[in-house]
């Protein structure tokens, strides 16, 4: 699975609640309809993504796993 | 209902306390709601000036905290040995580098940057001697009142 995407963000390494903290920084600088790749390694980053796209309306488009690497695309509402 | 707010006491000033109020309330920002952290007691030792990442664990009546060597069973009692709060914050904090923890230095300054409001407790301030110089920059001097009149509106409440 992939997408097109127009901001990266590499959150590898980080924990609670880093990679939200990030991310919802990359996704204000966008432009609606845009998308941001998220790559982390916190497991915990699947639910709280989805959470969090739950949440603040930002549409979670899909998710991979690549071993301990997961990589989120986001579109910005 | 939908909470638009969250609402935080914090009381306590060991590094084990300081790290829920502070990681829930800038993941509150981060989904769109506002957050305030009243900081009474114990807890404004968490935005004293250059005091956040000195914080310490205390090993005593703390049954829970991992065992130094895991299957080697350490009394509690050990805990009040001079020395032994030091040994179990070095612990505490390398168990955190390890998990890539972000310091709570680094969520205040997330706190800060994203508008977390931050009262400090004025009563607590005179009980302790604490002036408003000693805070950190970016916190506020209230009482109760103006905690209950932020949480009275559409808020989750949340005490640590």
């Amino acid at each position: 699975m992939s997408f097109k995407f127009d901001q990266e963000l590499d959150c590898s390494g980080l924990a609670c609640p880093m990679p939200i903290l990030k991310t919802k920084k990359a996704v204000d600088a966008l432009q609606p309809g845009q998308v941001l790749k998220m790559i982390a390694t916190d497991p915990g980053a699947v639910p709280d993504m989805e959470a969090w796209t739950s949440k603040t309306g930002h549409e979670l488009l899909g998710h991979e796993q690549d071993g301990p690497k997961l990589t989120f695309y986001i579109r910005k509402k | 209902m939908t909470a638009k707010r969250l609402a935080i006491i914090s009381a306590h000033g060991s590094l084990d306390a300081a790290y829920p109020p502070l990681i829930l309330a800038t993941a509150a920002l981060a989904m769109d709601m506002e957050a305030a952290i009243f900081f009474t007691f114990y807890g404004l030792e968490i935005i004293k000036k250059g005091q956040a990442d000195k914080l310490q664990v205390s090993p005593i009546a703390n049954p829970a905290m991992p065992q130094p060597v895991p299957g080697i069973s350490v009394p509690n009692i050990i805990g009040v040995l001079p020395g032994m709060t030091a040994v179990a914050t070095g612990m505490m904090n390398s168990w955190m580098k390890k998990a890539n923890v972000a310091k709570l230095s680094e969520l205040l300054d997330m706190a800060k940057e994203m508008n977390v409001r931050m009262i400090a407790c004025q009563m607590s301030m005179d009980v302790m001697g604490i002036k408003k110089e000693d805070l950190i920059d970016g916190v506020e001097v209230g009482g109760a009142a103006t905690f209950l009149q932020y949480a009275s509106e559409d808020a989750i409440a949340l005490s640590f």
